[in-house]
């Protein structure tokens, strides 16, 4: 699958932390024993990812890095590909600059995710889940429950997350992208967090505290 | 101490014990496709399910430490279910392609499926396909058939000490891989094929050759290097096809190295299968007789110390011993063993000897290697280093070329000059004068050059210095790289007084030479009218140079006795039969004997097996070596105060190919392609 010799073409032949990149790891490597550095896997990659998507506009983690992580913190290459590969969060090829997660699992389905696909497919002209659009600005990936199926259809874009999404939101929503806006994490229809649709409906009555009750 | 009771059998183990384990102890099988008694439990195949009273549901045997007065079941009608549960979602994605794979017959799977197996499979959707991966010449892999046990990641991390392999992605779409694709780098990986239970990870040259129970197994000693390695040499219709390991806790625990395991297409490349007589300038075929009476008219009238003997690497103490009394019958004390010129002193035996045992390793604290690289040398002795040093509590210093020896070393410089400063102190002096158990090893072929003695000595010194040297643990090792090196040590297959050494028999030292199986020394440098006999059974240097050629038999194809590194007496047998007009080597040195009108005084293997342990008594005691420790401190001859500065040269720069069976293997021809000289490696 992640098989990144066959895309040798993307990958970068070497990676280096920059400075930004070194500051937090240094922070990040503060927080475990130096025998134990090893834990230091999992955020590791994501400064990398991060560094990736910060130079080059797209996040993820090209096999050279995952070398010079395996090198710093003194463990076997293969045991930070396996992690690179085994979390989803990680992209092991690269995409677009807006990475389009959307959840197709069974709330957010039953709640229209299909329109959400269909109007993310017109909008970039991506054909399967998996491709990057030919301007190299949108990756459509399906991915299973994002935990916010209260706000379904859920569709995640790069680091934030757009609920309550249906067709034609999802539109404008990438047609802003598009702009070069960055529209507001959260509910596209103004809910309250999680609350109901609409406003509270439940506990409505102040209840009466008698005492002796 | 826990008891518990399994199946209502009463069993006493010790804490810490697993279910699995206690069961085994009880006599109970119990199936298992992850767990394995030498690497890490893993508990994800779930084959080993039990019922344990109280237990709210079956518990992964494996995994489950005994608990006091706990009551197991293995057998109840909840147990088989599960287990048939377990073994029907395997085999949801494992190929019903048994009849083409080569496990069928040797596979835990198929053999589980015969206990827990259904009929038909419920699964009605597409099986997954993986696809395969290329490790290499040695390892071929089927990835479709992995069952995921893991059993092979954790050996390459744990026993090979590599960490090449891994699970990548996850959940359907997980992989047992490398990721990156490159030829697994150890020496060891041909255990890989006997530890993985189903049939994705097999033997590549070996590939659809013969199926198991087609094959007839011999027991036999493994003369690649000079561990020792116990095997089962399998053969069909006197044909050796494959060789495994054989279970040896003492020696080679269950692996096996891999020039051992896949040098067996060598057996039957550039064999010699008959004799041959250099007749003006070009050698041409003979029969026994013309040969044999061809070198007694040769030999006859020559002075016994103008003839002389070189025995090599792979040859039985039978054979050597054979040869000494004839030569020594012919007045001869030219003899020699050390092609390498390798400054050995037979004078005692621990010094020349892996006096510790490879057993004894698991009790060391403190090893310090010096001029060896055990990972080529003695792969499977390494091993036993590592899994030392897994265990904790072990600090290993190094004194030789940076290599990557599979564990954490302490480098102390390339050469002689690091030596010089332990015997000096520092460090690592302290560190083995402070552990309880500690070992030196040298490695044999550093004693090579003028040095040598004095690396002897020293190194004999600084064992005795640290305390490596008590009544109770001798810390001094020589590590052996030739399986039949101890053996004509011990049968003092050197000099005799006043006899020469092989320098001394090149250049013209002698007139007549035999070689036995003497091809790893520079024949150019025999004196050009020294007539040369070569008894071997490969067309190599040495009959390359000879006047005559005696074809001998190979080690698979006689019964002998080897002598390992460690100084363990131990007996191969013959699986198959010489090729041609080949013949048993001791036998032809006895026909020889007789036509040369000095008949050696045995006629047939029992009694030359009670000459060797007339000639000397270890060969009394077959496969065991008892401990012992280290009385008389004096040391070997040689000045410890005279090393030079020079480095160690790389002990091993090609272990693939090492003496006339691995040179004549293509397999081996592979691996020296793929590992020592990679043209071109990129990924295509
Ligand atoms: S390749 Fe074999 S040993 Fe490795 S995980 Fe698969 S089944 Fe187990
Ligand atoms: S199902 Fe989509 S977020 Fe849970
Ligand atoms: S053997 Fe126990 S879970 Fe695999």
């Amino acid at each position: 699958m992640a098989d990144v010799m066959s895309k040798s073409g993307t990958e970068p032949a070497e990676f280096v932390f920059d400075a930004e990149s070194e500051a937090l790891i240094a922070v990040i490597l503060a927080k475990y024993p130096a025998e134990r550095k090893a834990s230091g896997t999992l955020p590791l990659l994501d400064v990398a990812q991060r560094q990736m998507a910060r130079l080059t506009g797209s996040a993820w983690v090209p096999r050279v890095a995952m070398d010079v992580i395996a090198a710093r913190l003194d463990v076997a290459a293969i045991r930070v590909y396996e992690v690179a590969t085994f979390y989803f969060m990680y992209n092991t090829k690269p995409v677009g600059t807006y990475h389009l997660q959307i959840c197709t699992t069974t709330p957010c389905w039953l709640r229209g995710s299909d329109e959400v696909v269909a109007a993310c497919k017109k909008h970039t002209g991506i054909k399967h889940f998996g491709e990057t659009s030919e301007d190299g600005m949108f990756t459509m990936t399906e991915v299973e429950c994002l935990g916010a199926c209260v706000n379904a259809p859920i569709l995640q874009i790069n680091d934030d997350f757009y609920e309550d999404v249906d067709g034609a939101s999802t539109e404008s929503l990438l047609a802003a992208l598009r702009r070069g806006e960055k529209p507001k994490a959260g509910s596209v229809i103004g809910r309250q967090t999680s609350a109901p649709e609409g406003g509270p409906n439940t506990l409505l009555d102040t209840p009466s505290f008698q005492a002796g009750e | 101490m826990t008891k518990l009771t399994i199946d209502g059998i009463e069993v006493e183990v010790p804490n810490g014990t697993s279910v699995l384990q206690a069961c085994e102890q009880a006599g109970i099988e119990v199936p298992r496709f992850c767990y394995h008694e030498r690497l890490s439990v893993a508990g994800n195949c779930r084959m080993c399910l039990v019922e344990v009273e109280k237990a709210p549901k079956p518990v992964a045997s494996c995994a489950f430490p005994v608990a006091e007065g706990m009551v197991v079941k293995t057998d109840t009608p909840a147990v088989r279910a599960a287990r048939r549960g377990v073994m029907e979602f395997l085999l949801i994605n494992h190929p019903l392609d048994c009849p083409i794979c080569d496990q069928g017959g040797e596979c835990d799977l198929q053999d589980q499926a015969f206990s827990y197996g259904r009929d038909g499979s419920r699964f009605a959707e597409a099986k997954r396909a993986v696809k395969d991966k290329n490790l290499g010449p040695l390892v071929k892999t089927v990835m479709t058939r992995c069952i995921q046990c893991t059993r092979c990641v954790r050996f390459s991390a744990e026993i090979a000490g590599l960490s090449e392999l891994g699970a990548t992605e996850r959940g359907e779409s997980m992989e047992i891989g490398t990721y990156v694709e490159k030829a697994l780098s150890s020496e060891l990986s041909g255990n890989l094929v006997d530890i993985c239970p189903v049939g994705a990870l097999t033997n590549k040259p070996y590939a659809f050759v013969a199926r198991p129970w087609e094959l007839d197994r011999v027991d036999g000693i493994d003369v690649l290097d000079a561990t020792g390695t116990n095997i089962s040499i399998c053969s069909r219709g006197g044909d050796v096809l494959r060789i495994l390991p054989r279970v040896n806790e003492d020696v080679n625990e269950e692996w096996l190295a891999d020039k051992g395991r896949y040098s067996v297409d060598g057996l039957k490349r550039r064999r010699l299968d008959h004799a041959w007589i250099k007749r003006e300038g070009k050698l041409v075929k003979a029969g026994w007789q013309e040969a044999l009476v061809h070198v007694a008219e040769k030999i006859e009238g020559v002075p016994g110390d103008r003839i002389g003997g070189v025995v090599g690497d792979l040859v039985d103490a039978e054979s050597m011993l054979a040869l000494r009394d004839l030569l020594v019958s012919l007045g001869s004390g030219n003899l020699d063993c050390r092609q390498d010129g390798a400054a050995i002193d037979a004078s005692r035996r621990d010094f020349y000897t892996f006096n510790t045992s490879i057993a004894g390793i698991d009790e060391a604290d403190a090893i310090l290697l010096i001029g060896t690289n055990p990972r080529r040398e003695a792969p499977v002795l390494n091993a036993r280093i590592r899994k030392r040093q897994l265990a904790g509590g072990l600090a290993v210093g190094y004194i030789g070329e940076a290599a990557n020896l599979t564990y954490p070393v302490r480098a102390l410089g390339t050469g002689l000059p690091g030596l010089k400063q332990l015997l000096a102190g520092g460090a690592f002096a302290e560190v083995l004068k402070k552990a309880k158990k500690p070992m030196i090893v040298l490695g044999a072929s550093a004693l090579v050059g003028f040095d040598g003695a004095a690396l002897l000595a020293a190194a004999w010194k600084l064992a005795a210095d640290v305390g490596a040297l008590r009544p109770d643990w001798h810390g001094f090792n020589l590590l052996h790289q030739a399986a039949g090196r101890v053996g004509a040590l011990d049968l003092g297959f050197v000099p005799q007084a006043g006899g020469k050494d092989l320098v001394g028999m090149l250049d013209g030292g002698v007139d007549v030479l035999w070689l036995l199986g003497a091809d790893e020394f520079d024949t150019a440098r025999i004196g050009a009218n020294t007539f040369v006999i070569y008894q071997g059974h490969h067309g190599d240097a040495g009959a390359a140079r000879a006047d005559v050629i005696l074809p001998g038999a190979a080690y698979t194809e006689k019964t002998g006795t080897y002598v390992n590194t460690e100084g363990r007496v131990q007996r191969s047998y013959a699986a198959a039969r010489p090729p041609g007009e080949a013949r048993e080597d001791w036998k032809i040195l006895r026909a020889f004997s007789a036509v040369a009108g000095k008949p050696l005084p045995y006629d047939d293997l029992p009694a030359l097996q009670a000459r060797l342990e007339q000639a000397n008594p270890v060969f009394a005691h077959l496969g065991v070596l008892p401990r012992f420790g280290c009385s008389d401190l004096t040391g070997p001859a040689g000045d410890a105060n005279a090393l030079s500065d020079a480095a160690f040269a790389d002990p091993m720069p090609n272990y693939y190919q090492t003496d006339v069976i691995s040179r004549a293997s293509p397999t081996m021809a592979e691996c020296t392609a793929t590992y020592v000289t990679p043209i071109s490696v990129a990924a295509e």
